[in-house]
């Protein structure tokens, strides 16, 4: 089975990721160190991009429990690349935000009187996030 | 002027389906010579086929050009079709319109436009035919075997009953393979030595059968019928006449840790050894790296033992030329390097690939079958088995394809260890199990049901060496749980390629190999044991995994097309070879230096020209061992050399009427 539909395209676009491939072997899940703080794991996510259940990969709490330790990629025996699959979740997650979820540039100096020591670098990263 | 003939072919709807064959018919009757143009659905067919022939009677045609499938298909039919007319074969052109055209085009009118220009060029070709007659080339009734594992004796011993002699070439001391290696075989479990050996005797004492073992192929010249071999005997150091193969020599050798490769290094040899018991010839060899005597000029202890006086240390390789029609290919497969799989602890004495597990449970192996672990050769509790190590994997360490007999050993070996050991826990991590054949399924499900193997759906992702025991992470991937355990011994379904031997040997012989080393066929389906260079057969797991009744059925169709190669006294040449016109022909030498089959020499030869004769040093071809590859052709500096058949007339005027 292989849906496609815009998140899944966007996350094989984003990651590189080539779900038809996967052979269902395990071997990412076997060589994960987070597989038990995980709701979603490592061989799941290539399932979940086949059958374009993006949603619930998305609202999954494994996408922040992933270490981007890349072990399931250097294992994976048919270079599907879960970890860069589960990057391009995260990163889609949190583009779909709506606008007001994201900092303002108003919201800035008020930022600032609360910690002034708040580096400039991670205001800079917020911005960032407006991506369209 | 010629009278030609153009027979359009439907070939169903492969070509009608995208050309227009009406229109490449009323083309093809305004082209110049054409007397006759007709279609018809099936060409091949045997009306269609008798169309033919009534037309070139009917209307005494010179030539004709079929438009129909690729020359490869059906250009033999149609050739014989004409040959049963008065018109010479060779008078017959194809034009691809189906491979070439209607199968890679979509468009109607395109492949059309294609067709008319292919059927075109063809007719043009046909102007400049003339009648060719083949020649005939002699068979040498011999027949040479690369590799004497189970595919090459059984294939010998299928020949030298049909009453041709055979030679096995065999690179290790001793026929007998990667199957003597093994303990038992699936799924009869029958014990593998006690089912080869008597096959090695067999063809040790058949008065049709030479066996040269611890040899290698020097070189290759020649072709089909009429190869000519040098085979490189490696000195022994051991006069095979007068050996009696009492032993007295390696018992008394004083170098006696050696990593033996028969039992896949974990058996210590000898530097005077020979491989196994029942090793044929039972003559050992020196292995002149390790030896004292070679390295430092003391010991010479075998010598003094010998009895028979068998011992030559002044002994060299022998070069053996020999003339053969046919050479088989059975140099087999070997596991893979583990180097690169650092996941697994293979560096670990607890981890073992499949191969060195079968030399353990062998009673003559180095732990004379009894299941330890090398580290601390206690009996393990537990032993975990790992499907497809380095197989159905993309990586540059790994191989692509499935090496298709490591499920049914693995089924074996886990079944093995509960038989003799029902106490020790076997675990198999697998990723689909592969079954297909004779009783397989039934056997693997035998391991499962009646042995109460633990078969898991998953991989192991980790192994780390403890010391005392071995550490795996591994996936359930049924119940969706990561597993992490204690194990005593790991046995790696290792993934087999072919022997790094074989690219060199194909190379002599111009066999072809694919991207993974294998020996490619002839066709896949329907020429399975032929390589695709006449002469060259093709037997065993060289040509991709296989089993052992794969192998030895496999070996028997081998046996089969050489026996029917043989048979016979003399074979047809083509006759599109190299022409000569001696009169341009300048002596420069370039197309005998460039001829790949030795097929030019240079004679002085008188040459009548325009009445003033003279003596010239000129090309002369050997007719019988031309190819017509046309190296020489394109080759020749001053236009002396053509191609019969493929002339360069022919040629310009195909690509005159394609640019027309």
């Amino acid at each position: 089975m292989h849906i496609q539909n815009d998140y899944a395209d966007q996350i094989r676009l984003i990651s590189g990721s080539q779900d038809l491939k996967c052979m269902k072997c395990g071997r990412c899940s076997a060589s994960c160190p987070q597989y038990e703080e995980m709701d979603v794991r490592p061989h799941q996510f290539v399932s979940y991009l086949q059958r374009g259940d993006i949603d619930a990969l998305m609202d999954c709490e494994s996408i922040w429990k992933c270490l981007s330790c890349f072990a399931c990629v250097e294992r994976c025996p048919r270079d599907v690349k879960p970890a860069r699959l589960i990057e391009a979740a995260r990163l889609l997650r949190i583009r779909r935000q709506s606008d007001d979820e994201f900092i303002t540039p108003e919201q800035v100096p008020a930022l600032l009187e609360l910690d002034p020591d708040i580096p400039q670098q991670l205001l800079a990263s917020v911005f960032r996030k407006y991506v369209k | 002027m010629q009278k030609i003939g153009v027979f359009v072919c439907h070939c169903g709807t492969n070509i009608a389906g995208t050309v227009n064959i009406d229109e490449v018919v009323e083309n093809a009757k305004h082209e110049p010579g054409v007397k006759y143009v007709a279609e018809y659905p099936y060409m091949c067919s045997e009306a269609g086929q008798s169309m033919v022939q009534k037309a070139i009677d009917e209307h005494d045609l010179s030539g004709i050009v079929i438009s129909a499938c690729s020359p490869r298909m059906h250009e033999t039919t149609f050739r014989r079709a004409a040959a049963r007319t008065k018109l010479n074969p060779f008078m017959l052109e194809m034009a691809n319109i189906r491979e070439q055209c209607s199968w890679v085009h979509k468009d109607k009118e395109e492949a059309t436009n294609k067709a008319h220009a292919l059927t075109r060029a063809a007719i043009a070709k046909v102007h400049h035919n003339t009648p060719l007659f083949p020649g005939e080339s002699p068979v040498t009734k011999r027949a040479l075997v690369i590799g004497g594992g189970i595919a090459g004796v059984s294939c010998a011993l299928d020949i030298a009953e049909a009453g041709f002699v055979v030679d096995i070439v065999e690179s290790t001391p001793s026929i007998g393979g990667k199957m003597a290696q093994l303990d038992k075989t699936f799924p009869t479990l029958d014990c593998s030595a006690c089912i080869l050996t008597p096959k090695m005797v067999d063809a040790q004492f058949h008065e049709n059968i030479n066996i040269h073992t611890y040899s290698e192929i020097e070189s290759v010249e020649g072709f089909v019928g009429d190869f000519t071999i040098t085979i490189r005997k490696k000195a022994r150091s051991v006069d095979m006449k007068k050996c009696t193969g009492c032993g007295a020599c390696y018992d008394k050798c004083p170098i006696k840790k050696i990593p033996g490769e028969f039992d896949e290094g974990l058996g210590m040899r000898t530097a005077i050894y020979t491989p196994f018991a029942q090793a044929i010839p039972n003559v050992p060899v020196i292995d002149r790296e390790h030896c004292l005597k070679f390295k430092t000029g003391k010991c010479g202890l075998c010598e003094t033992v010998c009895a028979p006086d068998a011992i030559d240390f002044e002994q060299e390789d022998e070069l053996i030329t020999e003339k053969y029609g046919a050479v088989i290919i059975a140099t087999g497969i070997t596991p893979i390097s583990l180097d690169k799989f650092g996941e697994y602890a293979y560096t670990s004495p607890d981890v073992i690939t499949s191969l060195e597990f079968e030399r353990m449970t062998n009673a003559a192996g180095p732990t004379k079958g009894e299941l330890i672990r090398i580290s601390d050769k206690k009996k393990p509790k537990s032993i975990t088995f790992i499907q497809c190590v380095g197989s159905r994997d993309v990586a540059v360490r790994s191989k692509t394809y499935c090496s298709k007999i490591c499920c049914m050993y693995t089924a074996k070996h886990a079944m093995l260890v509960k038989d003799k050991y029902p106490d020790i826990e076997v675990n198999v991590f697998y990723i689909d199990v592969r079954t297909p054949g004779k009783n397989f399924d039934e056997f693997y499900r035998r391991a499962v049901e009646e042995y109460g193997v633990n078969y898991i759906k998953g991989q192991v992702g980790k192994v780390v060496d403890n010391g005392d025991s071995l550490w795996i992470q591994a996936v359930d991937m049924l119940d969706n749980k990561q597993i992490k355990t204690k194990t005593d011994l790991i046995v790696l379904a290792t993934a087999i390629e072919p022997v790094k031997s074989v690219r060199n040997i194909a190379g002599m012989l111009s066999a072809s190999i694919d991207t993974n080393n294998f020996m490619t066929e002839a066709h896949p389906k329907l020429k399975p044991v032929e390589s695709p260079t006449a002469g060259v057969f093709l037997a065993g797991a060289c040509q991709g995994p296989k089993d052992i009744p794969e192998t030895v059925a496999g070996a028997g169709a081998t046996a089969a097309k050489v026996i029917g190669l043989l048979a016979k006294d003399k074979l047809i040449t083509n006759p599109c070879i190299a022409d000569l016109d001696p009169y341009y022909c300048n002596g420069c030498s370039a197309c005998e230096k460039v001829c790949p089959y030795g097929a030019i020499s240079y004679e002085d030869t008188e040459i009548n020209d325009h009445g003033k004769k003279a003596i010239r040093r000129i090309a002369v071809i050997n007719k019988a061992l031309c190819q017509g590859c046309g190296a020489c052709v394109v080759t020749c500096p001053s236009g002396a050399m053509d191609l019969l058949g493929f002339s360069n007339r022919q040629i310009t005027a195909e690509v005159d009427a394609i640019c027309r």
